[in-house]
């Protein structure tokens, strides 16, 4: 039983691929997001680029504001909560959301422990920067990984950093003799069976998707022809001129990502994109947090 | 044979490997001119269908697919598929095809919670496994519809002539007989 719930949560992460899933703080975001063609929400009330510009501690959203996201739209919604913050979970799974994002944008809760995700019937989707990090995560039990990259900074270059660091370590993995397995097992920190998998598949057992610092058509493209199976936008869209035409691009590009010709008509005339800040400007490096 | 499948969003891979163990040659449509090639069935997945009727419109794919359709091009859809081909759905309306006489409800059974996996009988297969994601189920159903399947008092699977749809994935089991079934007496008996 608990291992069909499993199935169910990779299954649904499955129904996403090749979609965008955006970031909303409103209801009102949340229907342009929808209308859009978006596959998902996140609900949060504060988008990276705010929680970076603000500051302080950043805590998993109100129940109200997410339930009023949830019942302005069809399609999942998903929430955030602090990693290692089981009780907020516990809180979301109570709102019966979609997927729970145990994410490294919130301030950690427990600077040791992740959320034991095998406790809940929910699905869990966290960030990864190598293959280490998101084989970790999955023996918890998410059933689904994102890239952290950097979110809140309009800059891809830790998005793109992540996924060729976890797209590298795949191949390597793949080309390994059975008896090294157990070494890489040993120097990657993660069960034997996970990197069995790997090398049997050639892939991550669940579905990876890009997320942090995504901001045009070409960035979700990018991400998409390094190898993700889908793309999380955040304080891409709503902090940019024309959020619901930018929406439209972003979805489109995911979709035809291999497509120079429908990437130029997209990109066209999109208005300001989020103005950004470069990796080398940031204080707080988000995805250092959680390993 | 050649069979399209649907690729703007969501589980077209799994629909892909499916038909490919069963030695089908298939092609990915994402753009107008992936239409211009010879396809003998059209399979739509799973996925978001706000998202897919969206994609449909915005890239100019869902006129020329439904003319085929309507001229007797067997399709196959689930899920999100079976959605874009019904002819009504409750509550909100879509870009659908309304290929298939039957009213659908979405998100029939609430959020992820919801989902749930179960085996039951497909009328001319047997038992089959079934993964319900999310999934719709069908309201009613005209009497021009062979009803194929009933799980828990709901319709989940239904024929109209050309037009074959579940509202579980079939793709999502190790189990490829309802894509046999679309192709033999489907698309074969055409």
């Amino acid at each position: 039983m608990k291992n069909e719930r499993y199935e169910l949560n990779k299954n649904l992460a499955q129904m996403l691929k090749g979609g965008v899933i955006m970031d909303v703080s409103t209801p009102e975001q949340a229907r342009i997001a929808e209308a859009a063609g978006a596959a998902a929400v996140m609900a949060l009330e504060r988008i990276p680029a705010d929680i970076r510009a603000a500051g302080g501690v950043s805590r998993m959203s109100d129940p109200k504001m997410i339930r009023g996201i949830q019942a302005a739209v069809s399609i999942p919604v998903m929430a955030k909560v602090r990693i290692g913050h089981f009780v907020e979970a516990q809180i979301l799974e109570a709102l019966e959301i979609d997927y729970i994002d145990e994410s490294e944008v919130l301030s950690p809760a427990d600077d040791k422990y992740h959320v034991d995700k095998t406790k809940f019937k929910v699905p869990f989707v966290c960030g990864a920067k190598n293959l280490g990090e998101a084989l970790r995560r999955v023996a918890e039990g998410a059933s689904m990984i994102r890239t952290k990259g950097e979110p809140g900074t309009g800059d891809v270059i830790q998005a793109v950093r992540h996924m060729r660091a976890m797209m590298s370590e795949i191949r390597r993995i793949q080309s390994m003799q059975q008896d090294e397995l157990y070494h890489a097992a040993k120097e990657l920190q993660v069960p034997y069976s996970l990197v069995q998998y790997v090398h049997e598949n050639g892939k991550l057992p669940v579905v990876n998707f890009a997320a942090g610092g995504v901001a045009t058509p070409a960035d979700a493209a990018l991400m998409m022809q390094l190898g993700a199976e889908g793309v999380f936008v955040g304080s891409g869209i709503f902090k940019s001129g024309n959020p619901e035409k930018r929406a439209q691009a972003i979805v489109k590009a995911v979709t035809n990502y291999n497509d120079p010709k429908i990437l130029a008509e997209i990109s066209e005339d999109l208005g300001e994109a989020m103005v950004g800040i470069n990796e080398s400007e940031i204080q707080l490096l988000m995805a250092e947090r959680g390993v | 044979m050649k069979i399209g499948v649907l690729a703007l969003q969501g589980g077209f891979v799994e629909h892909i490997s499916h038909l490919q163990s069963l030695q089908v040659d298939t092609f990915e449509i994402r753009k107008k001119t992936d239409l211009d090639r010879e396809m003998d069935g059209l399979v739509i997945p799973g996925g978001e269908s706000t998202t897919i009727g969206k994609l449909l419109k915005e890239l100019d794919l869902y006129d020329d697919l439904k003319a085929k359709i309507n001229q007797g091009m067997p399709v196959f859809g689930t899920c999100a598929g079976m959605i874009l081909l019904a002819k009504q759905i409750e509550g909100k309306s879509n870009a659908s095809f309304g290929a298939i006489d039957i009213v659908v409800k979405r998100n029939a059974y609430g959020r992820q919670l919801g989902s749930f996996f179960t085996e039951a009988e497909f009328k001319g297969i047997g038992k089959i496994p079934m993964t319900f994601i999310r999934a719709p189920y069908i309201e009613t159903a005209e009497k021009n519809v062979d009803i194929l399947s009933v799980v828990d008092n709901h319709i989940v699977a239904a024929r109209e002539k050309n037009v074959l749809v579940t509202s579980f994935h079939p793709e999502l089991t190790s189990d490829n007989r309802v894509h046999q079934y679309f192709i033999e007496r489907i698309i074969l008996k055409r």
